[in-house]
């Protein structure tokens, strides 16, 4: 979230788009009921279902699965078109002015610089225009027909209330009435929250989706504003953390970058990632990004690390692929290039897409080691469990280790929610059995690791036995050591410009700014640094005072980065320092500093009158419209149709069969057959949680199973009458990789959508129950769901799929 | 000959008429007390005679049943009886004297009076009520599965009828008590000769003739001769 | 807020009891009420499983039956569900009213009135009536009585359950579970007199979100409910899955447990005296005497030889 949980009552139309968040983020959505009633907002809800949300909704509209680009793409061409933009914000705040290198253009779906034969983008021309000394050229009256402004405005104008009808399925007068409801917020005292969740990160253009709604936000004048931004209602209660901490297999802690294999360099892998200013001025913080990296080697490698060295660059392993993410590893393991896999807190089995081709990659594995606190499906694989997994045994060769973990009310540590707060929790009794905590099974493993490869030797041993291991108990590091480490502290004395000691040698860091590219500071992931400073664990706050009534309480647990709660605070102000309006007052300049409800994003002391931009994370210092590199499918979000889609065309580039679905998709060669086609499977498929479970665990608990005990999908009546199937009915559900039995939810909920001249129905199907727990046994609802990601993150395309129905 | 004087006087209820009779009557007491236990709470601590308040819900209904059974044995056996006559119109306008005992004014009846009928009707029709009604309310077995407006009105109904039933049976055991005679007859199975000819002078006859069925289980004993009929009044 | 107080003392009402309840204390017990505002409920079900675990109550997993319902209706062991109903209002509008249903807490609770177990169900000053369950002994009466259908009898122990309010919590300060665990504040719980000040400002908003017919649900036919819905529709509130549009305890209940109560047990009584009375004023009719005529009498002892065939 670029706000917070909190911060939601302040807004005036909460958008519940790509996610069901009453659904799924139950207690989070308090405050968006408090917007409501106590800030008299206006709730829209977008979705293919009439959901739980939808139920307390002002308004609602029915939505063709993945088609939000083009809702939204609309959207910014309406509020261009008719002058209902943000202009002060978007001429200050934005990179509206930059003016975009000549050559760069877009044609039948399809950005400059596509190459077919790889599926990839040369991105050359996906640039600005720079003088000579590299500074981008602007034209403030927003006139240029290059400029990013005008770019924009072109690019959207296709995008037609007429298209969005057509392609989304969306009834015209309620896409302008929303639009219109919208559109208001672009006034100063008037804001929207934008808050999605998977619901747009689970389809093949899922990172462009979620880009198209930061653009509106920052057409609307909503980015830094409380009751504003783009906000991602995380799924697991730790999945910021997750990425936080680097666990992608392309990132290190703090979002840094693993370097790609033809970066052998460590000077070259620097100037790939530390960001110049665009702009004469601006901050552009990822300038620093030498500090944060060297402190992380520094924190890893302790005095092994030197500038000598650069740092033991050599030994990170170097990316041959863009992203070994899961659904590249399972691949492996089915053509048998992967022998061995560490499952830890994933069921895996349970939550990819093609449960069948996952079981092949597991069945082909050597050994396979399941680290859960519960008996998961993925752990019991090899396992025949009748109907729901009929599988051999006997022909399973993978030799399969479960490590019982404790779950995070059995352990100390942090949890890092999607208001980016690290809170600090406490062990409330002690694990069952022989179960034992993460940290605990990870140290013993590392200790082990080590010794062999003492005794051993290997092809590359110096990363694992130099690793730094400092921890009081090495076969069992705490959740405290873990935390102070990546707060960071001081090696040698730390000292300012003026050679003043800020920091003794041995102390905590203060925060990030504290950090030195000369090897005096470690810190394990720089933007948590601040949270175990020398005063102690500012994650177990809890203060829960709002001095200004904004929401904002800084004295509970801490938030990243700098405790900041609201990200681009200074957006919230205008140019001037004072703030759009007196309701939206949050960070203002006093006449000699940044003050304000919130830590201000911004160097303190810097003036309005210095013209410094409020986006000091990116390189112009203004939000981006344009995503010159940061973006796989383009610098614009441009609609594509899910790889399984309902209708035969993408009718945003009718002729163009390239663009037919994100032309960077990743597909592998073998599931290239597993997709089907509309005629054989006619229905377009959604996946979902539900309120009353957490994914594939609460069916392990009574109670959940209780509120909600067996597999059901959902359909329309109207489709319902036409295959004949009544209400609690048994259904059969399939797609080209398999087929799960449930019961039919026929609704009034689901409506048939008329959809570039045929009638589409949509199935919902969620994603709970399994062959195992205490509620009804059933398929996994991943049998069905395709082998693709985004084109980005390889997230899977959950959102959109294609299946049949047939009554049992 | 035997020394019991059990032969002494007429036989007016066999040993199976009177057996029939006190399991229903005791059940139907039993029913009573455990009802109004339940009824009303005046009476609640009538549940102590069953063992406590649960129990007492749960006997009722199984006492309830197998005093139906019984009943119905007896309601069979005792038809024709209970049928009414003409003459039962006339001891009905004579109701005052019959209660002031000006028992002389009474036209004669045959085996029972016209009093003694409508108490056989009355739980005729009651009794297959509470039957009906308490099997509905029959809990854990049957209530479930009753529709609410269903326990409604055979909670209702129960309770009304049972009222009827009860105040029939007051009536019934007074009777009893002040028509002397009438205890021994039920207990012992014989009346005197007097008793009959007083009470029911018309059965009496047919005694004498050898009409009545509950004086037949000895047919070689019939007598020719006919004893001289008393005028009537 | 003083609707905390409950103990003993402060049982107002008391099902089959003729000792009437003490009336002299009054003044520190303020009715509680539990506000549910079914236009801010999302039907999470989270007042569900925290009614679970507060009471320990584990029911069945069951299965779907084409619904969000589950469980579909009341057990012993689900003291409140929610139901969800799909309603098609005037416009051709959808709208998933999603109703937590569970014990209104009348303040003429039908339950009492039909219970014949002495302290089974009480009434406390705050307005909670609560079955007391050691004293149950499983009639089902109260099933009847109950204008919303809401207690269930257990088949494990043949007693009757149903919501407490969480009487415990409350009687320590505490609101009921459900309304702690409820995410949008849809629940509420203070005094009677809050609860429907605070229902005012939500029915105006509500009003002013055009829902003209907004209103809130306390029925006058029970007296009044210490459970009080928020309704869009208040107009019909049998849209909400059946909520009742004017409950009253059902005039068979009445007819049964009203005051033909007292009046068919004094008639009892009255019945059972005046026999006493008129055996002793008109006397006993007594056996008359046998024919003195000894010839009469052998040919009487003749008839008798009729010997019964005693078994």
């Amino acid at each position: 979230m670029t706000n917070h949980w909190v911060d939601i009552r302040n807004a005036d139309v909460v958008l519940s788009m790509g996610g069901n968040s009453a659904e799924a983020h139950p207690v989070g959505f308090r405050w968006v009921m408090q917007a409501k009633n106590q800030n008299n907002a206006i709730l829209i809800s977008i979705d293919p279902r009439y959901n739980r949300t939808t139920a307390v909704a002002d308004y609602h509209a029915f939505i063709r699965t993945g088609t939000d680009i083009v809702f939204l793409g609309g959207l910014i061409s309406y509020l261009i078109e008719n002058n209902r933009y943000a202009q002060e914000y978007v001429r200050e705040y934005t990179d509206a002015s930059l003016i975009v290198r000549e050559g760069f253009g877009f044609e039948e779906g399809l950005f400059t610089g596509y190459n077919q034969q790889d599926r990839t983008y040369d991105r050359e021309t996906w640039n600005f225009e720079t003088d000579e000394q590299g500074f981008a050229r602007t034209d403030p009256t927003l006139q240029h027909p290059r400029c990013v402004f005008q770019l924009m405005r072109q690019h959207y104008s296709r995008y037609t209330p007429e298209q969005v009808e057509n392609i989304c399925g969306m009834n015209r007068e309620m896409v302008l009435r929303l639009w219109d409801l919208m559109a208001q917020t672009s006034a100063p005292d008037k804001t929207m929250t934008i808050l999605y969740a998977l619901g747009w990160t689970q389809h093949s253009i899922g990172s462009q989706i979620i880009r198209c709604g930061a653009m509106v936000q920052l057409l609307l004048g909503n980015m830094g504003m409380p009751g504003g931004g783009v906000n991602a209602l995380r799924g697991h209660s730790n999945i910021q953390g997750l990425t936080d901490i680097g666990l992608l297999s392309n990132l290190l802690p703090g979002y840094m970058n693993l370097p790609s294999a033809d970066l052998q360099d460590y000077q070259a892998y620097m100037q790939t990632r530390i960001k110049q200013p665009l702009l004469e001025g601006e901050v552009s913080y990822w300038k620093y990004y030498e500090r944060f990296f060297v402190s992380l080697m520094k924190d890893w490698y302790g005095n092994m690390a030197t500038a000598d060295n650069n740092w033991c660059y050599d030994w990170l392993p170097k990316l041959s692929e863009p992203i070994y993410d899961v659904l590249y590893a399972i691949n492996d393991m089915t053509e048998g290039k992967a022998n061995g896999a560490f499952c830890q807190g994933f069921n895996i089995l349970a939550a990819f897409p093609d449960k069948a081709k996952v079981f092949e990659g597991l069945s082909k594995l050597k050994f396979f080691v399941i680290m859960d606190p519960l008996t998961v499906e993925t752990g019991e694989f090899w396992k025949n469990f009748g109907e729901f997994h009929d599988v051999d045994p006997s022909q399973i060769g993978t030799e399969v280790f479960r490590l019982p973990t404790t779950c995070f009310a059995e352990d100390d540590g942090s949890i890092t929610n999607s208001s980016r707060w690290l809170q600090w929790h406490f062990k409330s009794a002690p694990g069952p059995g022989e179960s034992m905590t993460d940290t605990t099974i990870m140290g013993a493993l590392m200790l082990r690791l080590k010794k062999l490869y003492q005794e051993e030797g290997g092809a590359f041993p110096d990363p694992i036995l130099n690793l730094s291991w400092n921890y009081r108990n090495p076969a069992a590091p705490t959740a405290e050591e873990l935390a102070q480490e990546y707060n960071g502290r001081a090696l040698e004395d730390v000292l300012d410009q003026e050679g003043n000691v800020i920091r003794p040698k041995g102390q905590q860091l203060k925060d990030f700014s504290e950090l030195r590219d000369d090897g005096t500071t470690a810190c394990g992931c720089w933007i948590y640094s601040g949270a175990w400073p020398q005063e102690g664990n500012m994650m177990a706050r809890r203060d829960n005072s709002d001095p200004y009534n904004t929401g904002n309480t800084l004295g509970w647990a801490w938030a990243w980065p700098m405790n900041r709660r609201l990200l681009y605070n200074r957006a919230s102000a205008r140019p001037d320092g004072t703030p759009w309006a007196p309701n939206k007052a949050f960070i203002w300049w006093n006449g000699e500093r940044w003050v304000g409800a919130d830590v201000p994003d911004f160097p303190l002391t810097s003036p309005p009158s210095a013209g410094v931009g409020p986006f000091i994370i990116t390189q112009s210092g203004g939000g981006h419209f344009f995503a010159a590199e940061w973006l796989n499918e383009g610098p614009f979000p441009e609609h594509y149709e899910p790889l399984e889609s309902p209708i035969n065309r993408n009718p945003m580039s009718p002729t163009n069969a390239l663009a037919m679905s994100n032309p960077i998709a990743r597909v592998f060669e073998r599931d290239r057959a597993n997709f089907g086609s509309n005629e054989e499977f006619p229905y377009a498929a959604t996946t979902y949680r539900l309120t009353e479970h957490f994914h594939y665990w609460t069916m392990h608990v009574r109670l959940n199973a209780i509120a909600q005990p067996e597999k059901f999908i959902e359909m329309s009546e109207e489709l319902a009458e036409e295959l004949g199937i009544a209400v609690g009915e048994k259904v059969r559900v399939s797609s080209k990789r398999g087929f799960i039995h449930a019961v039919a939810v026929v609704t009034k909920r689901m409506k048939p959508m008329q959809v570039d001249g045929r009638t589409v129905h949509h199935i919902g199907i969620p994603i709970h129950w399994g062959f195992k727990g205490v509620t009804k046994k059933a398929h996994l609802t991943n049998t069905l769901t395709p082998f693709v990601g985004d084109g980005n993150t390889q997230t899977p395309e959950f959102k959109s799929f294609l299946v049949n129905v047939e009554k049992l | 000959m035997s020394h019991s004087n059990v032969n002494k006087g007429i036989l007016r209820y066999g040993w199976w008429s009177r057996t029939n009779h006190w399991i229903v009557a005791i059940c139907f007491v039993l029913l009573t007390l455990s009802g109004l236990a339940l009824f009303y709470p005046a009476f609640f601590g009538l549940t102590a005679l069953f063992g406590g308040p649960e129990p007492t819900r749960i006997a009722h209904p199984y006492i309830g049943v197998f005093m139906s059974i019984f009943f119905l044995i007896q309601a069979v056996r005792f038809f024709t009886d209970n049928l009414f006559r003409r003459y039962d119109v006339q001891w009905v306008k004579h109701m005052p004297d019959m209660l002031s005992n000006r028992d002389d004014r009474l036209p004669a009846v045959g085996k029972n009076n016209a009093g003694q009928k409508a108490v056989y009707w009355i739980f005729l029709l009651t009794v297959p009520i509470l039957l009906i009604t308490g099997v509905v309310l029959w809990r854990p077995w049957i209530a479930d599965g009753m529709p609410i407006w269903a326990l409604r009105w055979a909670a209702m109904i129960h309770a009304f009828t049972a009222f009827i039933a009860i105040i029939t049976l007051v009536i019934h055991v007074y009777s009893a008590i002040w028509v002397k005679g009438s205890v021994r007859a039920m207990t012992q199975g014989r009346v005197s000769h007097a008793w009959a000819r007083h009470h029911h002078k018309l059965w009496y006859d047919d005694v004498v003739n050898n009409r009545d069925p509950e004086g037949q289980t000895r047919p070689q004993a019939r007598t020719t001769t006919t004893p001289e009929r008393p005028k009537e009044p | 807020m003083r609707g905390d107080q409950i103990n003993l003392q402060n049982v107002i009402a008391r099902s089959a009891t003729t000792v009437p309840s003490p009336q002299v204390r009054h003044g520190g017990v303020e009715k509680v009420t539990k506000l549910i505002d079914v236009s801010v409920c999302i039907g999470c079900k989270a007042c569900q499983v925290a009614c679970s675990e507060w009471n320990d109550l584990r029911d069945e997993v069951g299965e779907c039956d084409g619904t969000y319902n589950n469980p579909q209706d009341l057990t012993p062991e689900s003291f409140e569900v929610m139901r969800f109903s799909e309603y098609e209002n005037e416009q051709g509008n959808l709208e998933w009213l999603i109703r937590k249903d569970n014990c209104m807490h009348c303040a003429e609770p039908g339950c009492l009135k039909a219970c014949p177990a002495p302290g089974a169900i009480v009434q406390y000053a705050n307005g909670i009536v609560d079955f007391n369950s050691e004293h149950c002994i499983g009639c089902g009466y109260c099933v009847a009585g109950c204008p919303f259908d809401i207690p269930r009898i257990s088949k494990k122990d043949n007693k009757a359950y149903k919501c407490t309010l969480c009487s415990d919590r409350v009687f320590n300060g505490l609101e009921p579970a459900c309304v702690k665990s409820c995410p949008t504040s849809a629940i509420m719980f203070g005094t009677k007199e809050d609860m429907l000040d605070y229902g005012a400002g939500r029915v105006e908003n509500l009003q002013e979100r055009g829902y003209a017919n907004a209103g809130i649900y306390d029925p006058a036919g029970v007296g009044g409910t210490h459970v009080v819905y928020v309704l869009q529709h208040a107009d019909k509130p049998e849209i909400y899955s059946g909520l009742p549009k004017d409950p009253h305890i059902s005039p068979t209940v009445e007819l049964w447990k009203g005051v033909t109560k007292p009046i068919m047990s004094a008639l009892l009584g009255a019945s059972v005296l005046a026999g006493f009375f008129h055996y002793m004023i008109k006397g006993p009719k007594e056996e008359p005497e046998d024919d003195p005529d000894p010839e009469k009498a052998a040919q009487a002892r003749e008839i008798d030889r009729r010997e019964e065939d005693r078994p």
